[in-house]
């Protein structure tokens, strides 16, 4: 069973928004498998940033158990949940979220820092992900100098470096053209097709063509799960 | 090496703002500065005294006329006589070296230049009892006393308002004092100031010559000096002296004594005892403004922490522990807080000199209170920073994250 990434069983998180309590996700039950390229796609208010953040450990549900690479998460506590966030799950967000004076490498070396990686051991292996999303002659650039495509990719490069189990998406194209958009989800599949399991949020369909399967999520429950046709079956 | 990553990272957080970092730790820079350069005026007081007084020697005890009371009526006009001063040699024993004092200012000519100078009328025993010594020639005599001869011992500095003479050619000179000729015998070497008195400034010579030829009349005595022959017998002396003053004076045991009797320990703990008070108030306040330099801090990290929400909900994302987040804002407090006691060291340093520059006060700057004003900005950072940092290891990572 080591090859599944994440389990959810009955998984449930409740908001108290003054004297009402929020439903926002009312038990899901998901399992996502080592290689996978999952989409989650769902409107607004369907639960889906909701499970998105207790799937990335920034949250913890009300009810329910969660297993992220054969761990049980969903007891943890927040240091420990950083040191899984640390390791285990690599971000890119929709805001890119890169620290806008520090240059491109400094941003990728970060979670490395965190890990306790040496300054030398650091650099080389952000380096390495830095060359492997084209971004080999920008190291030394600060973000506000790059294109959107660009500060998106060392965001890539910086949930890579850390060689972690699940690579997690927030809309990555959101704050994108189209264009720059295709050349991210294809940076995406790329890296699918050599193993890394990725789960992507996105309300864009064409988008989520990207992905080999798609879970739908509406009013806080699993309302479709499908293999996409073009993409082919799961690894 | 996390900690040193993080320490660099707070660092690095400081130096893209420098103005902002300097105006905010001004509050301290001139707290620093304030106790750095009070306390060294004080210091610097408190060793000059020490220094006069040890000077001025340690064993000596000074009496003076006090006030008495006749009849409830409080009478200021109590005087010290000649005849105090030889019962006080004589019932002794010889243990005491006593020299009485009459002093007064007066007009002093040599050549066709004229000064005003501070005349001492005392006896030969009083160049032993502040331990002087001749630069050239000799102290006048007993026998001089005795005759009331015009003769006169200068102090080192004397010549240098008659003329600029070097001190040395004057033994054999004549000078006039309120228009009497005086025969110089000797000069004096160099003393520097002593407590309350600048005895290179002054010509002495012999009392009687003082009370009879110069002053006028039988002038009063303005203090009668005791000196014993080690600082351990003057409890012993104090104690000889009031019996032998207060039997000469007719003061009955228990009545208040007429006169005053000090030790120049007396006169240091009371110096020390003001300006102690003084270092103590001025070094208050001072505290106070590093206090609100402290809050000057705070402010600037509250802001710092709001500014950098997103940062801080991205380094929680990628695996930051509280700790982590933590320990980076107390850093920065910390560190802007040490820079600016390291300012204001460097700043009260300045002052401090620049004090002695301008005027005559003698600052010194301890080591010990350089040290407590860094350990005290260093204290205010971490009291000030503590809550801005604990309300950004707190702040939550999804919240975090959306702050625009």
């Amino acid at each position: 069973m080591n090859d599944v990434i994440i389990r959810t069983e009955g998984l449930k998180k409740d908001y108290v928004l003054g004297a009402e309590t929020v439903h926002a996700v009312r038990g899901v039950d998901l399992e996502i498998r080592r290689g996978e390229f999952v989409a989650v796609m769902g409107p607004s208010g369907s639960g889906k940033s909701t499970f998105m953040n207790m799937v990335g450990c920034l949250d913890t549900p009300t009810a329910g158990r969660y297993w992220l690479n054969g761990q049980l998460v969903s007891e943890l506590t927040d240091d420990e949940l950083a040191r899984v966030r640390n390791k285990a799950i690599g971000f890119v967000f929709q805001t890119f979220n890169l620290l806008p004076r520090a240059s491109a490498l400094h941003n990728v070396e970060l979670p490395l820092i965190y890990a306790g990686v040496g300054a030398k051991e650091r650099r080389r292996r952000a380096e390495e992900k830095l060359q492997l999303v084209g971004l080999g002659d920008r190291m030394e650039h600060k973000p506000p100098e790059m294109s959107g495509g660009q500060r998106q990719r060392v965001a890539v490069a910086r949930a890579l470096v850390n060689e972690p189990a699940l690579l997690l998406a927030d809309e990555p194209t959101g704050n994108l053209d189209s264009t720059t958009s295709g050349e991210i989800m294809d940076q995406l599949a790329a890296l699918n097709g050599e193993g890394q399991t990725i789960l992507l949020v996105t309300h864009e369909h064409d988008i989520a063509e990207y992905a080999k399967r798609q879970v739908h999520l509406r009013d806080g429950v699993v309302e479709k799960d499908f293999l996409n046709q073009h993409a082919g079956a799961p690894a | 090496m996390l900690i040193y990553e993080i320490i660099m990272v707070a660092m690095t957080a400081i130096r893209a703002n420098v103005l902002r970092a300097v105006l905010t730790t001004l509050g301290i820079i001139i707290g620093v500065a304030a106790v750095i350069s009070v306390v060294a005026m004080g210091d610097g007081a408190q060793r000059r005294v020490q220094q006069q007084i040890q000077r001025m020697g340690t064993n000596v005890l000074t009496i003076r006329p006090g006030t008495g009371s006749f009849g409830g009526v409080r009478n200021f006009s109590q005087r010290l006589y000649v005849e105090d001063a030889e019962a006080l040699k004589n019932e002794s024993n010889g243990v005491l070296t006593v020299a009485p004092e009459a002093s007064s200012g007066q007009q002093v000519t040599y050549s066709r230049y004229n000064a005003h100078f501070e005349i001492l009328g005392t006896w030969p025993e009083y160049f032993q009892v502040y331990d002087h010594h001749l630069l050239v020639g000799r102290y006048f005599t007993e026998g001089e006393l005795q005759g009331r001869r015009r003769v006169a011992v200068l102090g080192h500095n004397v010549m240098q308002d008659l003329g600029e003479i070097p001190p040395e050619t004057m033994v054999g000179q004549t000078i006039q004092i309120r228009g009497l000729p005086f025969e110089v015998v000797g000069v004096l070497e160099e003393k520097g100031e002593a407590a309350f008195m600048r005895p290179d400034e002054e010509i002495f010579i012999p009392l009687s010559t003082a009370q009879y030829r110069v002053f006028g009349g039988r002038s009063r005595l303005s203090s009668i000096y005791v000196a014993t022959p080690s600082p351990k017998e003057l409890d012993q002396a104090y104690v000889e002296i009031d019996r032998i003053m207060r039997h000469r004076h007719k003061i009955r045991p228990g009545e208040d004594a007429d006169f005053n009797i000090r030790n120049s320990a007396d006169l240091l703990s009371t110096f020390n005892e003001t300006n102690r008070t003084f270092t103590l108030l001025l070094g208050g306040i001072a505290g106070v403004s590093l206090l609100v330099g402290g809050i000057g801090i705070m402010n600037i990290m509250l802001v710092s922490v709001t500014e950098r929400t997103r940062e801080i909900g991205v380094r929680k994302a990628l695996g930051a522990t509280r700790g982590n987040i933590l320990f980076q804002f107390m850093v920065e407090s910390l560190s802007l807080c040490i820079l600016g006691g390291l300012l204001g060291v460097a700043a009260g340093f300045g002052a401090a000199s620049l004090i002695t520059h301008l005027t005559t006060t003698q600052t010194f700057v301890a080591p010990a209170a350089v040290i407590t004003a860094l350990a005290f900005s260093a204290g205010v950072g971490l009291f000030f920073g503590i809550w801005p940092a604990r309300r950004a290891a707190s702040l939550d990572p999804i919240v975090a994250l959306r702050y625009e």
